[in-house]
């Protein structure tokens, strides 16, 4: 009596698309980094440059070693500082969206302020941020970061929230659900992926911020601080070490954040 | 919901829908009258830009009326749509991508508050009665258009309603499919009794599916006549089986509907021009 199409039931949950990258795509850029470093070293030593102007790869590797337990706690104050900021700087943004996306005139109003913040160079903020909380706390520097995380992901949630579908419009319609009924069964869920490339964006942001707003003062113990520190004291290998830290930094931000926005629209089309 | 309906399902009365302002205006619909009684199974067809979905739209109170009164169940229709009298069904299934099959079913059973355990009973029997029971935990992308369109309409059907607007639900799917959901639907409709009003531009399926179907001209939207099918000669939309597609009535009622669509007047007892 009921016919049903010839396709057997499929795995009910697709998993991360980690399981598909072929070897070629992870073993390209690996090449290219191992020939870059290796040119480095021999364009160092052949040349005969000085450390002060640029060290070789063996030498920073030396000082990452060396200093590996203060590289791992800065990046750990660091870290903090940038995560803090990131987790309030995405409420401020989903939120900020949500409302701006329900009330068009909550758009208009802070289309300008939205503007003008992505604008400043939010870093030049922080030592008048230093001067408002006291330079013995971290404060100054999660605001930074929550800021320039706040504005693409606001951004981005904005536009998402924005791509609700007519169909899905009309369907809610029908159903009489209440506005925030609507939110959460289908606008958010829409603007999920947006979230995300707004996040992927920000994830590098907040690191930077985090480590630039710390040349400007405030407590040590940072990598952003010590880089400054260690190119004051002429130590040069010492500083590109710290910096190492802060990529390497900058790359757990990114791939985690990349991850969970695989995670969260694995049945979405990307936007 | 189960009250003893008396009333017809559908009643529109001289409805006018007008698009637009000044010069740039649009009338979508003129002088407009329907009734759908019911259990009736009715079909709006017509070319484009005739305002068949647009009628079909200000049945569901998604877009109101410039004149005319519409009443569902002898509600208006905005007390209907809250009172959700209705299931719908689009031309894109409009699933939720991000929930699973089961999940979509239940989304109107969850979205009025029906308590988890009646709502899983539910969900597994209409799943049953679509033929995709072994679907459940599958997410949409996972499946084929009729597919999807078959969930599309086990969630239109989830709350029993008594009435069912379809907006040419089976457009985007190939003929094969086509004829196969057609069936499907004819014995669903068998099997709740609920009235249908179906938008379509095709011919065959708007005899094959129909107790009657409408027949509408653009510019303005107006129905320009009805045919009975069951005057042609066809059983009743519910007890019809496939092989109603080869019958002699079928190609008689083929014939009428499309000499209404042409325009050229047809001395046939069926068409009885506009209702009432």
């Amino acid at each position: 009596m009921v016919t049903v199409d010839p396709v057997a039931p499929r795995e009910t949950r697709p998993r991360l698309p980690v399981a598909d990258v072929r070897w070629s795509t992870v073993l390209a850029p690996v090449a290219v980094g191992v020939l870059f470093v290796l040119g480095w070293e021999a364009l160092v030593d052949r040349a005969d440059i000085k450390p002060f102007i640029l060290p070789a790869p063996s030498a920073i590797w030396d000082q990452v070693t060396a200093n590996r337990d203060s590289i791992v706690s800065g990046a750990r104050v660091t870290g903090s500082n940038a995560l803090w900021g990131m987790l309030g700087g995405t409420l401020l943004g989903v939120v900020g969206a949500a409302v701006a996306g329900t009330f068009r005139f909550v758009d208009q109003m802070a289309a300008p302020v939205v503007a003008a913040l992505a604008v400043i160079p939010i870093v030049a903020l922080a030592p008048v941020l230093y001067s408002m909380f006291g330079a013995a706390v971290n404060s100054g520097r999660i605001i930074v970061a929550g800021i320039s995380v706040a504005v693409p992901v606001y951004l981005n949630t904005l536009r998402g929230i924005r791509q609700v579908r007519a169909v899905h419009r009309d369907l809610m319609a029908a159903y009489a659900a209440k506005p925030l009924q609507v939110i959460r069964t289908v606008t958010l869920p829409t603007a999920t992926p947006y979230v995300f490339t707004g996040l992927r964006i920000a994830s590098s942001l907040a690191v930077i911020s985090a480590l630039i707003a710390e040349y400007f003062g405030g407590p040590i113990g940072g990598l952003g601080k010590s880089i400054t520190s260690s190119a004051a004291s002429s130590n040069y290998p010492l500083a590109w070490a710290y910096v190492t830290g802060a990529i390497v930094l900058g790359l757990l931000f990114y791939v985690v954040t990349l991850l969970a926005e695989l995670w969260f629209s694995r049945h979405q089309p990307a936007p | 919901m189960n009250q003893v309906v008396t009333e017809p399902a559908i009643s529109v009365t001289g409805v006018r829908r007008v698009f637009g302002k000044g010069r740039k205006q649009v009338v979508a619909l003129d002088d407009v009258d329907l009734s759908v009684a019911d259990g009736e199974f009715v079909s709006l067809i017509g070319p484009s830009g005739c305002g068949k979905s647009t009628l079909l739209r200000l049945v569901a109170d998604l877009d109101s009326p410039t004149a005319g009164t519409l009443e569902v169940f002898g509600k208006p229709a905005r007390r209907a749509r809250l009172d959700q009298d209705y299931g719908i069904a689009f031309q894109q299934a409009g699933l939720l991508p991000w929930r699973t099959v089961a999940g979509n079913v239940e989304l109107p059973l969850k979205l009025h508050g029906v308590e988890s355990a009646t709502r899983k009973g539910r969900v597994a029997e209409l799943l049953e009665l679509v033929g995709l029971a072994d679907f459940a935990k599958n997410h949409p992308d996972q499946l084929s258009g009729g597919m999807q369109q078959r969930v599309a309409i086990a969630r239109a059907l989830a709350e029993s309603p008594r009435l069912l607007l379809m907006d040419e639900p089976f457009g985007a799917l190939d003929e094969i499919t086509r004829e196969r959901m057609q069936n499907e639907l004819v014995r669903i409709c068998a099997e709740t009794g609920a009235a249908v009003l179906f938008v379509t531009h095709s011919i065959p399926e708007a005899v094959f599916l129909s107790d009657r179907v409408v027949v509408m001209s653009p510019r303005p939207g107006r129905i320009t006549g009805v045919v009975d099918v069951r005057a042609d000669g066809l059983a009743g939309a519910h007890d019809r089986t496939e092989r109603a597609r080869d019958q002699e009535g079928f190609f008689r009622a083929v014939a009428d509907v499309r000499s209404l669509l042409h325009g050229t007047p047809v001395p046939t007892v069926a068409v009885d021009g506009l209702e009432k």
